[in-house]
């Protein structure tokens, strides 16, 4: 298992290496200018001096390289500067926006918690429905139940996020008036009603990913049910006189959970991604808004380094879920 | 010709096929007639009947021919133009000369339905086709050669790791200028938006074919046609990817659903197709800012998209359950 670890983890950074020079040179042979903006009458050697300033003048290899170190040295310095009051990273050049001209990951950590708690908040009620949900489906196959759950979760990935979020704002917010349809994020908790209100404002974006993800996780919650109903050790217990309750719940479903388990882990850096939808529909300035918005604005550092980072989230979810599903399947042998 | 024989091809009863066809789950070949095989029943007419047997999948199937037809013989029957600007007319809601009302512009809704639902159905074939072509061409090569089998697979696992939707969003963004210029606003946006979703979407196809060819290879067949001395070109095209279809076929499905739904997306972020240029998802965007006032602008387009994919979705179910007897019922 260790073994099959530190393998995957050495693959990971050819790869992450790879993927960041395909973003790199994506951006690179985009034709959009970051001085585009700067007016004509701007003299040429001053343009060129702007260019210099902004990192532009170096060919793309020598950028790359500098970005890379920037990336995976200048930053950790700096933060382990930031948390332990070192000072390794003095006179360090680091992520610096073409938008704010501030760092990348400082604009970053602002913009994180509002993605993570929306996305997060997500995942776990759209995980709480569909785990009972698959199971009852499962448990009793063809009834009106799993009819109706099937049909439901189909409903459920068949709606784009976008379509669903502005109905529920249609509907919740413009017609009800119980919810604000744009999330405020310059609300800060402080007392029961400020929390109140994060909750109101919270309820329909988290809906519309929690619904979007437990379509699709019930139904692998519920198709791996299935495959461990009809197993042996299944009527084992039964013929044994365990209670129907313990057989469902203990035997059935720790083994059902497995697949479901990795599956989870597999979907969450694609709910990040999702997550640009939902935070552009109801205003949520996370981390989705912030790379669409340098997307618009060309800034290229920001960009490469936020696609980046999803692409380590994916990387990374997808070491867990394998390193996971051998912790919990004995049966699995990687080596 | 060396079709492999098949022991339920002339069993009459439709559950023992399906009992066969769990036992051999890629025996699904071409359906080629024998001469003089009178009363045969072809594997496509198997896969039809167990398909009809699926009540979602057909009233599914039903309502898509109904949304095809609706966009592309609607317009010759309903015949304003999706772009024609009636400013007099604007903001207008359901009446006879205009059904679903018209926009903030005047131009009606229903035309406009019909002309966005072209674009995204067209963008969602061709999106599909080409991710299809890519991943069964990827997984034949990988499943069938050994020697490539490594490096095609690092390929698909370094694809897999990509993010998607924030790659997408950039190749939109910065391409879209420079394509615009030279294929015209229209088709540069298509041929763009068509490459990007069918170039980050082949991954999955691609293995599941690599697995089913890697188990068709170690069937009787495969090896009494190499020992006959078929070159590979012909192994590949004659005897591995007939019966590798079920399983692209299901994938091709399922595909059309998300590159639908990707287009749409890529619309609503405002990174699709010009303003001009109606598609659904572009619809909803635009009727976004104003939906407080008129909501059926956001929902008409929202619907249309939504049924397309569930009936996509369902189709593509039934056609699972049609071609694979052992998950029927999942």
């Amino acid at each position: 298992m260790l073994t099959f670890t530190i393998r995957r983890l050495m693959l990971a950074i050819p790869t992450l290496l790879f993927i960041s020079l395909v973003i790199f040179l994506l951006l690179e042979a985009s034709p959009g200018d970051p001085l585009g903006d700067v007016p004509l009458t701007v003299p040429p050697e001053v343009r060129e001096r702007m260019r210099a300033a902004l990192g532009l003048g170096e060919p793309w290899p020598v950028r790359y390289l500098l970005w890379l170190k920037q990336f995976f040295w200048v930053e950790p310095l700096y933060w382990t500067d930031r948390w332990f009051g070192t000072s390794f990273s003095d006179g360090m050049q680091r992520i610096v926006s073409f938008q704010s001209r501030s760092p990348v990951f400082d604009v970053i950590a602002q913009r994180l918690p509002q993605t993570l708690i929306v996305v997060g908040m997500s995942y776990v009620v759209g995980v709480l429905i569909a785990i009972p949900i698959g199971i009852v489906s499962a448990y009793r196959q063809y009834s009106l139940f799993d009819q109706i759950g099937t049909f439901i979760s189909m409903i459920g990935f068949s709606m784009p996020t976008f379509f669903t979020g502005v109905v529920l704002i249609i509907v919740f917010a413009v017609n009800l008036q119980w919810f604000p349809s744009v999330y405020d994020t310059t609300l800060v908790v402080r007392d029961w009603d400020s929390f109140l209100a994060q909750a109101r404002q919270m309820v329909m974006p988290v809906t519309v990913l929690a619904l979007y993800n437990a379509a699709q996780i019930s139904r692998f919650m519920r198709s791996s049910m299935l495959d461990n109903l009809s197993q042996d050790y299944i009527r084992t217990a039964r013929a044994k006189g365990l209670s129907e309750r313990k057989v469902v719940l203990k035997h059935a479903l720790r083994n059902s959970l497995i697949p479901v388990v990795t599956v989870i882990a597999l979907g969450l850096p694609a709910v990040f991604g999702g997550a640009i939808i939902t935070e552009q529909v109801f205003r949520v300035n996370g981390l989705g808004q912030l790379l669409i918005s340098s997307i618009y604005a060309n800034d290229i550092p920001m960009v490469m380094t936020l696609t980046f980072i999803f692409a380590i989230l994916i990387v990374v979810f997808t070491l867990i879920a394998d390193i996971l599903y051998g912790v919990l399947d004995p049966r699995i042998r990687y080596d | 010709m060396t079709e492999p024989q098949r022991p339920d091809r002339d069993v009459t009863a439709p559950d023992l096929a399906a009992a066969g066809g769990a036992a051999t789950p890629a025996a699904l070949g071409p359906p080629v007639v024998p001469a003089g095989d009178h009363g045969h029943r072809s594997q496509w007419s198997d896969i039809w009947r167990q398909f009809r047997r699926h009540r979602g999948a057909m009233i599914a199937l039903t309502v898509f021919v109904g949304i095809i037809l609706f966009v592309s013989v609607g317009p010759l029957i309903w015949r304003i133009d999706p772009t024609f600007v009636d400013i007099r007319a604007r903001n207008q809601g359901f009446s006879l000369a205009h059904p679903l009302g018209t926009d903030q512009l005047g131009r009606d809704l229903l035309a406009r339905l019909m002309a966005g639902g072209q674009v995204s159905i067209a963008v969602g074939l061709t999106a599909m086709i080409i991710a299809i072509f890519l991943g069964s061409l990827i997984g034949v090569l990988s499943g069938y050669f050994r020697r490539l089998d490594a490096p095609l697979m690092r390929m698909t696992e370094l694809f897999l790791a990509l993010p998607l939707l924030p790659l997408l969003l950039l190749m939109v963004t910065l391409f879209r200028e420079p394509l615009s210029q030279n294929f015209g606003s229209a088709f540069g946006v298509f041929l763009l938006i068509v490459t990007a979703i069918g170039a980050t979407s082949w991954m999955q196809a691609a293995r599941i074919v690599r697995g089913e060819v890697l188990g068709l290879k170690e069937r009787e067949f495969i090896l009494a046609a190499r020992s006959i001395g078929t070159p590979a070109h012909r192994m590949i095209l004659r005897h591995v990817l007939p019966n590798v279809m079920s399983p692209i076929m299901v994938a091709a499905t399922l595909g059309i659903a998300t590159a639908i739904i990707t287009e749409s997306a890529l619309s609503f972020l405002g990174l699709g197709f010009p303003p001009d240029f109606p598609t659904w998802g572009r619809l909803l965007f635009d009727a976004v800012d104003q939906m407080v006032l008129y909501p059926w602008r956001v929902i008409f387009p929202g619907l249309l998209i939504s049924l397309t994919v569930l009936c996509v979705n369902y189709i593509g179910d039934g056609l699972r359950d049609a071609m694979d007897p052992r998950i029927r019922g999942r």
